[in-house]
This record gives C-alpha cells, structure tokens and sequence, in this order.
C-alpha cells in the first residue's frame, strides 16, 4: 500500500471528492442522559458517576428529559422532520471505557431525520448539506494509556479508566454524501464542522468548545475518478477536533486515495487517525465482522412520542438561525461585505450587536469593537468580551467624544483604563483629569504664553501666513498636555491676533 | 419443630403488633430454623462426603436482621407507629442487590461482590422495617429451571431432598417450604418464581410487568424480568406484594398506576361467596397433553371447587402458546447476550488473566467470561448473540417479537369470556435433581410452557399449591393469570380456591411435608453411605 | 450433522468475547443447533403485517428532571474493582483501537 500523497491540484484534476460527516455534539445538560450524575469537566476521577453510569449490576437508565428537548431543538434548527415515535437502541459492542459494553443509542427510528443545512464559504458561495439523521445517545469514559510511548494506546502497559464522561448526552448528527464540492471540499468541510458549532452554541444547547471535545467530527472521505458517479471506497477519519484539523484532514484524505488509485491499488475500508503534528492521517482499524453491532430496542426505555404541540412548543423557543441573523444584521448595520465579513470573524457580531441596541451609530460600534478593542485584546491575547470592554462603554466614551469633553486620542487612552479596571469612562476622566481644557478663559492665558514665547510667529500670522499658527497650537497642547480641543486653540489664536481664518 | 415457624406472615405481624411475640424472637426462630435445616451446621468434611441440607440460602445476615427486629421491638414498645409488616423477617433472592450483603446472582463472576447501593426493593423492605434473613439461592443469573445452574451448589427441594426446587427462585420458595422464612422475593422472567412455588407447595406471583420497580434487580432479560412477591400463603403474598409495588423514577418500566388493594381482593375472595360469578378461563392448549397424569388429576379438582363455589368454568384458547417457548428462549437470550456484557472484570467482579499468551484487555476479558459464566449462561449468550447478529435479527428476535403481538392477542380474545384464566403451572412435578441438566437443553425449556407466555404478554400470573400428584406425593401447582393491571383479580381468585382446597385437606398443604429434619437426617445417613 | 458449526460458533464467542476451547465449540455448536432448530419455527408463524412487541405494557414518554442526583464517592466506585490506580479502574493494555 502506497503512503504517497498526491498533490492537491492533481488529485482535483482526476478525482471528485464525496464527503460525509458524523459531528458528535455534547449537551450542556446538568445531568448525564440516561441518570441524574452530573455532566461536568475536570472533576476528579470518578465522582460524577452513579450506580448507573458505572454500569453496575441491576442498575437502570432514565431518559433525560431536557436531553431530549435539546435534541429535537437541534433537530428542527437542522430543518429536520422529528419522528412522532422514536426508539432508543442498544450497540453492541466491547470496550473498556464502555461500562455496559454497549452503548445505547438510536437506530432505525431517531430522534430527527432528513434535514439540510446551506453552507456559506467565505467568498459567499453557498452550498446545502443534506442531513441524514441526528440521534440521541450517550459519551463513553476517558482511558488514558501507560507506559509505552507517552499517551498512546500503541505499546502501552496497561490502561486507567475514568467514567466521569460516561453517559454524558451526545447528538449524533450524520450527513448524507456530499458530492460536488470539488476543490472547496477541505473548505467546506471546515465550514461545515464550524456552522453546526454554531447552531448548537445558537440553541444554547453545548458548550460547543471543540479543545475539551464538546464538538467532534468523523470526517468520511471517498473519491469517483472525474466523469464518473459510483463512489468509491470511504475511510473515516475519526475525532478530528479542530476546525484547521478537518480541513487538512480532508484534504489529506484526498490527496492519499488518489494517490493510492493512482497507484492502480484498492483503498481500505477503514478508520483513520489524524495526527495534528505530522498533519496526516495513520491507518486504525479495518472494518470486520467484528463490527456487528447487533442493534435491538433498548427494553429498559419506552418510546419517545412527539405531538406537535410539543414540536411547535420547541420550535418557538429556537433562537434566530445564526445565517439569517447575519443577513439581518448586516443589512441593518448597511456594513460592506467585507466590513461584516471582518465583524464575523473577528468574534464582534454579538457586541456591535449590543452596542448599537444600546444606542450607539453602526459606525462607532465598528470603529471601537473592529479597532482599539480589538487591538488590546490581540495584544493581550484575550476574547473581545473577555477584555472587559462593554457596550455600556463604548457608548460613554462616544457620548464624551461627542460633547467634546475629549478628543479621540483622550478616549483611546481611557478605554485602555477602563480595561485595566478603573472604572466606567466618565468616572475615569473625571479622576485622571482628562477632560478637554475648554475653558476659554485657561486657554487665553496659554495662548498668551505662548505668543508672547514666539513673537516673530506671531508678526507672521499677523501678517496672513496663517498656517504659521500651527506652532503656536503645538505650543499651547503641549502646555495643556492635550487636553485642549485644538481647534478651538487656532480659533483663539486667530481671534487674538485678529486675523480671518 | 418451633410453632413460630408455622405461623403465617400475617399471623406474625397481629401477634407481634399485639405484643405477643416480639420480632426478635421470630426472627430468632427462623434463623434457628435455617441453621438446622440448610447446611450452615455443615463444615466441609461433611460437604465433602455429599452431606447437605435444602442449601436454600446463599449467605445467612443474621446479625443485621436481629438488629433490626431489635430496634422494631423498641420502636413498638416505645408507642411509635410502625408498618403492617415490621418485624416479619423475609428471605431475598440473591439476584437482587443490597447493601451490606453479598450479591452474587449465583456466579462465580459476583463472588463476594458487595453492592454499593440498594435496589428499590430492598429499600421498600427496609421502609417496611423487615430484617432482611439473608439471601437465597438461584440458577446463575436467574437462568435456569431446577436452581442446580447455581455456581454455589444446588438447592434440595424440602419435599424430597433428591428433587430439585424448580428455579430460577429455587432458594426462595425452597426456604419458603423448609420454613425457613415466611416472606420472600423472587424474580419471575419465564416463570422462575411460579414454578419453584408448584415444586414446592408455596405460592408465587408474578405482577403485571412494571408492578414492583426492577431498579437493583440483577437484570436476565429486561423486557421479561418481574419481582414475585412469594409466601406460603395468598394473604401473605398480596401483603408482600403491597409493601414492594409501586412506581419507581428510576425504572423507566414502572407502572404509573397506583398499588392496587390486594390484601383486600385476597380477603374478599377467601370469604363466603368470594368465587360466585367468576369467570374462569381454562387454557386448551394448557391442560392436556403432555402434562403428567397426577397434576391433570389436581387441576381437574380444582376446577370442580371453583364451580362448586360459584365460578363459571369456560374454555378458551391461546393458539399461539405453541410458539412461546421458542419466542421466548429468542427474546430471553438476546436480551441476555446484551445484559450480561457489563460482566467483563473492568468494574467489578471476576477478572482471569489468561493462561498464556499476550494479557491484553480483549483476552482479560474473555478469560473472565470464560471462567465466571456457567455452561447455561454460555448457552444463553451465544444463543442470543446469534439470534441478533446480522443476517439472523429479522428471522428470529423479529419474528419472536411478533410472535408476542400474537400471543398478546390471544390473551385479549381470552379476557373477553373470561375474568382469569386457569391452567396447571407446570406439566410435571418437581424433577429429579440431574434430570435436566443432562443432554437436549430443551428438555427443561419445555417445562416452562405454562409460565412463559404471561411474561412475554406482561401479564399477572400466580401459582399456589393445589395438592399432591398421587404417582410421586409431590405438589402440583395452579396458575391463575388476569388481565394486565388485575393482579388484585388473581388474588381473589388464589385466594378463594386456597380456603376450598384447604377445607378439603383439612389445613394448609405444608402441613402434610415430611419432617424435614428427619429427612435430611435420613438423607445424610444415605449419601454417607 | 450440525447446520451451526464451529466456525460460527467461534464467531459468536468472539462478539461475546466468551474463550471456548475447541470443544466447547463443537459441543455448544451441537447444542445450538438443537435449540436454534427447536425455535425457528417463530419466523413461520408471523407475517409482515404483525407488528413488533418489544415492551410488554407500552407506556410512553417516561423522563426524568434534569437536576443532579446522588452521586457515588470514587471509593465507592472502586470497591468492587479488580484493579485500581489514581482513583481509575486499571485495565491490562488494550490491543484494540476505537
């Protein structure tokens, strides 16, 4: 079997791609899905668990109730139909982080099916995603291998195993095949993964924070030389955890079967590793006989029955779809494409958002969030809104700007003091001081100074070279430290020495 | 033989409310009761050289249940109100999980398994402040009909100590009859508690499905599975039956429905009358062929006190009851293959090594499974495995669950001309202990063809003794079934026909068992030999 | 002659990861094909238009609160574990990937 890769650009001129996704979601529920232990991160080893997410004998699971709510709010936010019975199965299969050694999930009636989503790359084209299914079912424990090389299952002595995780609720979101992309394939892969975090974060219904697996995405890939339409053979590249990942998953993928086709071979049936570090893919497990799952409806649960006064009940309380509210945003703001495109990808939606509902010009709101905010928070590696920064003040340094109480400069510097904690703008100007010097009566006597310093550029300004008086107004800003409004100070100059300006 | 032993449940609870007797002298007595008779007094040299008592219960919990008939009498001495049944000591199949005691299920995979939690049960028990005596013997994992597939010795069946007690609840009803307890929880999934109860002249009722909470119940198969309420008598049952019904948040099975009164129906159905009008249904494909000549007999008797009481005797028929035994044994073992996959010695419970080669977590794993599992468990697992892998699901564990749709119906068609139906519980009596263990697995399958349709159809199911078979003077037990949510029905019924064949015998049927101290006696004289 | 034969049996023993020797295998295969020919008639007594009974007495919808219950102590967790360490079961090296 060949490990050679293909060049993206060859590969695309001879082969189309098909893709298809099984995004693995986590809901935020308080308790895990089938019993009441809690569904929380980095506790410690095996304390949220119950008899029942250990698996011990006689125990019995219980459907979480807002499990199932959430799933079919993701459902109808995935255009899906939501089955009025749906069943839950077991899968049947051994493994040590498994404590029952299946996992109950759902087979040939889940939760929601036939759903599409419409896929937007950054250049705008857009693309439908058909939906095969989502479906409820519950997350495995945490092994963390020992001995060997460090961390992998590969060599190592033996292995510990933590159910803190098991039983938490999954949504099992699957794709049908994906045909056409061609060579925005890794693009819209990442598009993809990224749209569905999005929904679920929309719906308020995960974390949707892929480093702690709260997202998760089995890339399956396959190739059809050009011209043709039978698919070929698919690997599944498993747990590709970031978005970069799954782009260049994808596009590994596809490099390495039209390599291996290229090469006159078959490709394998089989799962399939990313590996970050070396940005490609290693041989897992071929598919087997060993993969009879033998499904059969879970006799511990009943059937879960919706009716539409359920369905239409959820539906109400589905937030705006995240592509529509940018379409409505981005109208309203009448921002150019790519100022919004900027707006979305700096994570500064929800702010301006927020900004301008509190009264603050679309502009403004773009000029704080897109421009200084943003530079402090590159600069200290923060989160927008993690930088303490408020619509609240933006709209106050806005409003001291237009009253003139400062000038630009003055209000980036109170920002950054606000940001470190002082207190709200106006408080801040009012302790350090720096408000405008627009009393006319202190800028006289500055101007006066100053004059008085540079008698021969006053002579000239009163002889008409009025683009002298710069200086003079360097002067007197220096003297007031900048807080004067400097064209009041040229104003005055001029008055004084009586020359139109 | 102490005369507290032959008091029945209900009995003991007056007395012990009336003060006179306390629990701790009850409980005392039954604990003496075991010690005699079960096999404790034995050391190892006896075992060895083949002695044995009933082997009823798998470990005696004689301290805690003395405490807590201790602190019943205290609280009852003190005034407090207390439970109808506090201070009744009950014996508790070992299948069904309790804090502070062994739960084995029978298998070497839970030996010396302590469960860190209690089932629901067990804590309705402890609600009820009943000393727990300890728990009792069973076909590993409830799998089983003669509780020889126990990886701790088999249980001898009072009657005749070289019968088996039937099972899987073979050490519940066993101490039942040695009375060795008064109450006692079975489980019933294809007949395990009304079987063992016609072995042996006790009583055994399998609610409708979702009655009594399953939640720290070592499941078999989930669909199937029912705590029985067992006892010697109806009363007592219908009293145990109240304690441990009720819905249960944590089994998503759990009827919704409120306990029904069936101390109540038991009563009314005992008095003067109780049987007048009843519709009584006997099952055609259940009381002929191929059942022994001296259980006919019994049940032909039976049927003439009904109808001498006022009952209405029709025929109906279950055409599809020939196809149970085989949906059954497919939908059982699938859900077994699948329910005893937790059994892999990661969590808890038996963990081999292998013997050679690479100790991986795949052969560690099937080394455990090897070593924990009986012979009938393996027969159940590979059996179900098969019956839902790929190419086979459709033909069999589909066709099986149609097959209970039919059989369903059946019963529905049934219930329109009658309020119970009626049948013997069992085609014979109890078998010879190695009778069924040997050869065609499906000589002991078939012994379940008059209990195994009412747990495929949910339905309540009760056996009570109905005499003794002239051929063997082994007891011979009567099924009633009811509609599902009737159980109170199945009381009354049991209850009336009790009072007729009692009358007729004079007193209750254990009153005619052989002296099982002597027997046993006798018995170890012989296998000493 | 047996219809089920080793080599299924074999199989269905990996799936059940159950060791058999090979004469556990030639006798449950036996065994099997007693049991699997004693049931199979089930497929001919039903048609398509029957439907399934996967639960005995259907109820519907049954959830729970989604509020967090009583939890066990990682000692408890790990009472009954053959093998411990750091507060995790431990488990002989896996020679399988997921």
């Amino acid at each position: 079997m060949t490990d050679d890769i293909l060049s993206f650009e060859e590969a695309m001129e001879k082969y189309d791609p098909v893709l298809g996704f099984e995004v693995h979601v986590e809901l935020n529920t308080a308790t895990k899905m089938f019993d009441p232990a809690p569904n929380a991160f980095g506790d410690e080893a095996n304390t949220n668990i119950t008899p029942v997410s250990l698996g011990l004998p006689g125990v019995l699971p219980v459907v979480n109730g807002k499990a199932v709510e959430s799933a079919i709010k993701l459902g109808l936010a995935l255009g899906c139909d939501i089955a009025p019975v749906s069943h839950f199965a077991r899968k049947n299969y051994f493994y040590p982080d498994t404590p029952k050694n299946f996992q109950t999930s759902q087979f040939d009636e889940p939760i929601a099916e036939n759903g599409s989503i419409d896929i937007e790359l950054e250049d705008g084209t857009v693309f439908t995603i058909d939906i095969e299914r989502a479906h409820m079912e519950e997350d495995a424990g945490k092994l963390t291998h020992k001995g060997g090389a460090a961390g992998r299952i590969q060599g190592a002595d033996f292995s510990l195993v933590d159910y803190n995780r098991s039983g938490v609720p999954l949504i099992e979101i699957v794709t049908r095949p994906i045909v056409g992309a061609g060579e925005r394939a890794p693009e819209l892969a990442r598009a993809y993964v990224a749209a569905i975090r999005e929904i679920v974060k929309n719906l308020g219904i995960s974390d949707a924070r892929m480093e702690r697996g709260n997202v998760r995405c089995d890339a399956n890939v396959s190739l059809m030389p050009k011209g043709t339409t039978e698919f070929g053979t698919r690997s599944e590249t498993k747990n590709v955890n970031s978005l970069r990942s799954v782009e260049r998953a994808v596009r590994y993928e596809i490099q390495r079967h039209a390599a291996v086709l290229d090469a006159g071979e078959k490709v394998v049936q089989e799962t399939r590793h990313w590996h970050e570090d070396t940005r490609s893919t290693t041989s897992g497990r071929p598919k087997s006989d060993a993969d009879d799952y033998r499904y059969f409806p879970e006799p511990d649960l009943v059937p879960v029955v919706t009716d539409s006064e359920w369905i239409e009940r959820l539906r109400a309380e589905l937030p705006e779809p995240p592509a529509e509210r940018r379409r409505r945003l981005k109208a309203d703001w009448g921002f150019s494409d790519e100022e919004f495109r900027d707006v979305v990808n700096a994570g500064a939606m929800d702010a301006i958002e927020e900004t301008i509902a509190a009264g603050a010009p679309a502009s403004v709101a773009r000029k704080w969030w897109m421009g200084e905010i943003a530079r402090i928070a590159k600069e200290r590696e923060v989160e927008l809104t993690e930088t303490g920064a408020t619509a609240q003040t933006v709209l106050e340094l806005n409003k001291l700007i237009e009253a003139k109480k400062i000038n630009d400069k003055i209000a980036r510097q109170v920002l950054g003091f606000v940001i470190d904690g002082e207190g709200e703008p106006a408080e801040i100007v009012e302790k350090r001081g720096l408000a405008v010097v627009s009393d006319d009566g202190a800028l006289t006597s500055a101007i006066d100074d100053a004059l008085a310093a540079m008698p021969d550029v006053a002579d000239k300004i009163r002889a008409g070279k009025v683009q002298a008086a710069g200086a003079v107004v360097g002067q007197v800003m220096k003297a007031t430290r900048g807080q004067a409004d400097a064209g009041r100070v040229r104003e005055l100059i001029l008055e004084k020495l009586g020359v139109e300006g | 033989m102490n005369n507290i032993l032959r008091l029945t449940a209900a009995e003991i609870a007056e007395k012990l409310t009336a003060g006179e007797l306390t629990s701790v002298e009850v409980t005392q007595a039954f604990i003496d009761r075991i010690i005699a008779t079960d096999g404790e007094a034995l050391d190892a040299g006896d075992r060895a050289a083949g002695k044995s008592g009933v082997n009823a219960y798998l470990h005696l919990n004689a301290e805690e249940a003395l405490t807590v008939a201790k602190t019943v009498d205290e609280d009852r001495a003190a005034g407090k109100e207390l439970p109808a049944l506090a201070g009744v000591p009950i014996a508790v199949k070992d299948l069904i999980v309790t804090k502070g005691q062994p739960t084995t299920a029978a298998s070497r995979m839970l030996e010396g398994w302590m469960s860190p939690y209690d089932g629901t049960v067990t804590q309705k028990v402890r609600e009820a402040r009943m000393p727990m005596l300890g728990k009792t013997n069973l076909d590993e994992f409830a799998m089983g009909s003669t509780t020889e597939h126990s990886a701790f010795g088999v249980t001898r069946n009072p009657w005749s100590l070289d019968r088996t007690p039937g099972g899987s609840s073979g050490g519940t009803l066993a101490a039942l009859a040695a009375f060795q307890a008064p109450l006692a929880l079975g489980t019933d999934t294809g007949g395990s508690v009304r079987q063992p109860a016609a072995f042996t002249g006790t009583v055994g009722m399998k609610p409708t499905y979702g009655s009594i909470s399953r939640y720290g119940v070592i499941a078999m198969a989930s669909s199937l599975d029912q705590v029985g309420p067992c006892a010697r008598t109806v009363l007592d049952t219908a009293l145990l039956h109240e304690v441990v019904a009720g819905h249960d948040p944590k089994d998503s099975t759990s009827l919704q429905t409120p306990v029904g009164a069936f101390a109540d129906a038991a009563r009314a159905g005992a008095a003067e009358g109780g049987l007048k009008g009843l519709r009584v249904g006997v099952i055609k494909e259940l009381s002929g062929e191929g059942f022994q000549p001296g259980v006919l007999t019994r049940f032909n008797e039976s049927l003439e006190l009904l109808k001498s009481a006022g009952a209405e005797i029709v025929e109906v028929s279950l055409p599809s009851v020939k196809e149970a035994i085989g949906a059954y044994y497919l939908i059982m073992s699938s859900e077994v293959s699948s329910n005893l996959a937790k059994y892999d010695g990661v969590r808890f419970g038996l963990r081999k090594l292998p013997e050679e080669g690479n100790v991986t977590i795949e052969r560690v794993m099937g080394a455990s499974r090897a070593a924990g599992f009986g012979a009938e468990a393996k027969r159940r697992i590979i059996l179900g495995t098969y019956a839902l892998s790929a190419g086979y699901y459709d033909a069999y564990y589909g066709s099986a669950q149609k097959v209970r749709t039919l059989i369903q119906r059946d019963y529905a068609k049934a219930f329109e001309v009658a309020d119970v139906l009626v049948s013997p519980t069992a085609p014979t009596t109890a078998y010879k202990l190695g009778e069924k263990t040997k050869g065609d697995p499906m000589a002991m399958y078939m012994g379940d063809i008059a209990t195994v349709p009412t747990n495929l159809a949910g339905v309540p199911s009760i056996s009570l003794p109905g005499g003794l078979a002239d051929e063997d003077g082994l007891p011979v037990g009567i099924q009633f079934t009811a509609p599902a949510h009737e159980d109170e029905r199945l009381y009354r019924a049991g209850a009336g026909l009790e009072a007729l064949l009692t009358e007729k015998w004079g007193g209750p049927l254990h009153e005619q068992m052989p002296d099982l101290e002597t027997l046993i006696r006798d018995f170890n004289f012989e296998g000493a030999k | 002659m047996s219809a089920i034969t080793s080599e299924q049996v074999a199989h269905l023993a990996m799936l059940a990861h159950i060791e058999m020797t090979e004469e556990e295998l030639a006798s449950m295969a036996a065994e099997l094909d007693v049991i699997v020919d004693s049931v199979k008639s089930v497929s001919d007594a039903v048609s398509d238009d029957i439907p399934a009974t996967s639960h005995p007495i259907p109820l519907q919808n049954v959830f729970r609160e989604d509020v967090v219950g009583e939890t066990l102590t990682a000692e408890e967790a790990l009472s009954g574990a053959p093998d411990a360490e750091d507060g995790k079961f431990k488990v002989p090296a896996i020679l399988d990937e997921d």
